[in-house]
């Protein structure tokens, strides 16, 4: 067992962010741990995301290349990776938590006995890993125990990427033996729903509902405080899977991320996948009925009421003051 | 089409949630316990399934005998028959643990398809299904909105992030993870309620499908949350608090 191995994420959706998150992650674990840290990417030694530094750049960096990941499926990715693993022996393997890594990391790790440490959002003295349980109600520390691979995942936002510092990379390219009928599935390329209608990124002021709504009718109490700001109208995923608002207009990690100037969330509970959509935002005002709501921590104006009562007495107080 | 549904009880979204003394797990004295919505889901998914090709759908669960309800639940939606796994330490087993379980009783019936949910609700781990496909040797595909069959096995619409879906074509038998959305979920009929409790509930005990190993990963302390940023809470009546509000956003946030 020796070093950090932090797999880089290059294909998918450009989220190339998250990769500098999760070597910012590894920097801290090297910290704390007193390893050296590796990089690893799928794609030929000019991937550019291997030019991209965040702090100290690895020593070493491992271009996965193999035709048959070209595509990504989690059978190749599982084969590709179990075998760098197996060459390098690592104790600790980052990747950024994204919908790749926990489409085949979980088996990957379960390759070597072991379970995916998912979403961690701190790594402290131990080391100790914290991820949230109960929809953000509760903070939960972690240990990895055995002597086994230690797999985990870093929570988008979560890690700042470091300050670009001089060093550099030798990169060595790693061919892995992928069977074409290894590969028992058949992804098509990717397509976007044909009416991506709104583009909340742009948006100044946003009202969001989530399902303290309680149904449909009520959408339009929020509707109105929308129309009174002058603000876009959004909402967190129950509601778009219930069908009560189009799911362009969701916000969270399936749906948009956002950062406006002002950002109303209306019975909203503040789950971690709609919260890593909309932290950013400059001010945060949350309505929620129950005081231990998780949305509570990144609000800048908390109320604690109900919603029904609370937003139409806001939408007065907002045509009050433009009068 | 043989199809099981590996559904979990999870305390319900609105019940509050307090760590216990000991700040190693919650108090679960009082909580009201749901069928994890995302389960909800897959067992839809299973439903329309059948209802199109025929077939049977199994509900898989693991827990404590109080998950009966959430069986008997699935079966008045409409599931054919149900496999209880009989666990009271699900909470102490790490994800390989428990996924060890639901495989082991999910190779006995040999199924076309094994749905769940995404994840769960309460532990949020996204990694149960996946690690059942490893540990029975199939293929899988997660965040799946919608299955078709085909001639050679199935095509399924996966969603990927910021908008964008793709189509996976898999060979059955195959193991899914399904993503909240995809269809719309039906409620109990009366005539289902009183039908599911003739249907039949196979228990197993735990100990008879997988010895229990160590857990890899140990959960070492539970804590609140910590403030990200310093909130101001607003009281009084509805009116005084958004009169409050205006003011704050104009004079304080300058964002109005």
């Amino acid at each position: 067992m020796s070093g950090i191995l932090v797999v880089q994420e290059e294909r998918g959706f450009g989220r190339n962010r998250f990769s500098q998150e999760a070597l910012a992650a590894g920097h801290v674990l090297a910290a704390l741990t007193g390893l050296s840290m590796e990089t690893a990417v799928v794609g030929d030694k000019n991937t550019p995301i291997l030019a991209e530094t965040s702090g100290t750049p690895a020593a070493t960096a491992y271009a996965v290349e193999h035709p048959l990941l070209n595509t990504y499926t989690s059978d190749g990715y599982v084969l590709a990776f179990e075998q760098l693993i197996r060459k390098l022996n690592p104790a600790y393997i980052l990747f950024p938590h994204s919908y790749q890594v926990r489409d085949f990391v979980p088996r990957l790790a379960a390759r070597f006995d072991q379970v995916l440490i998912g979403d961690v959002a701190a790594i402290e003295a131990g080391p100790s890993f914290t991820r949230q349980l109960f929809q953000g109600k509760v903070n939960a520390r972690y240990r990895h125990r055995g002597d086994g691979p230690c797999f985990i995942s870093i929570q988008a936002g979560a890690f700042r990427p470091d300050p670009p510092t001089a060093g550099t990379t030798t990169i060595y390219p790693f061919v892995p033996e992928i069977a074409s009928d290894a590969i028992r599935t058949r992804p098509s390329e990717p397509f976007r729903a044909a009416a991506q209608a709104v583009d909340l990124s742009s948006a100044q002021m946003i009202v969001s509902v989530g399902r303290g709504i309680k149904n449909q009718e009520n959408i339009a109490l929020v509707q109105n405080l929308a129309a009174a700001l002058g603000a876009e109208l959004a909402a967190s995923r129950p509601i778009c899977d219930n069908g009560w608002l189009p799911m362009d207009r969701q916000v969270g990690s399936s749906g948009q991320t956002i950062a406006p100037k002002l950002y109303i969330a209306a019975g909203i509970s503040g789950a971690i996948q709609h919260v890593v959509g909309m932290k950013a935002s400059q001010c945060i005002v949350a309505i929620n009925k129950d005081p231990g709501a998780p949305i509570f921590e990144v609000a800048d104006y908390g109320i604690v009421g109900d919603l029904m009562e609370v937003v139409p007495a806001i939408t007065e107080a907002v045509k009050a003051a433009k009068q | 089409m043989k199809i099981i549904v590996a559904i979990k009880q999870v305390p319900d979204r609105d019940a509050p949630i307090r760590i216990d003394a000991a700040g190693k797990w919650i108090e679960e004295s009082d909580l009201q316990y749901a069928m994890n919505e995302p389960d909800a889901y897959a067992l839809e998914e299973a439903l329309q399934l059948k209802e199109k090709h025929g077939g049977e759908v199994i509900v898989l669960s693991a827990g404590p005998e109080s998950v009966g309800t959430t069986i008997r639940e699935a079966l008045a939606k409409g599931a054919d028959r149900a496999i209880h796994i009989v666990c009271d330490d699900l909470a102490s087993r790490d994800a390989l643990s428990v996924a060890r379980l639901l495989a082991e009783a999910a190779k006995q019936e040999s199924p076309d398809l094994l749905l769940t949910g995404l994840q769960s609700e309460d532990l949020g781990l996204g990694q149960t299904g996946v690690i059942v496909a490893e540990l029975l040797g199939l293929p899988h595909a997660t965040l799946i909105l919608h299955v078709e069959k085909t001639d050679t096995g199935i095509e399924v619409k996966r969603e990927l992030e910021e908008g964008w879906f793709q189509t996976i074509q898999l060979p059955t038998p195959a193991v899914l993870t399904i993503q909240s959305g995809g269809a719309k979920l039906r409620y109990a009929t009366l005539m289902g309620i009183k039908r599911a409790k003739m249907k039949e509930v196979k228990q197993l005990a735990s100990a008879d499908l997988a010895s229990a190993t160590a857990p890899v990963v140990v959960l070492e302390q539970l804590a609140l949350p910590r403030k990200q940023r310093s909130t101001q809470m607003l009281a009084g009546t509805p009116k005084e608090t958004a009169a409050a509000l205006v003011e704050k956003l104009r004079t304080e946030a300058h964002v109005l």
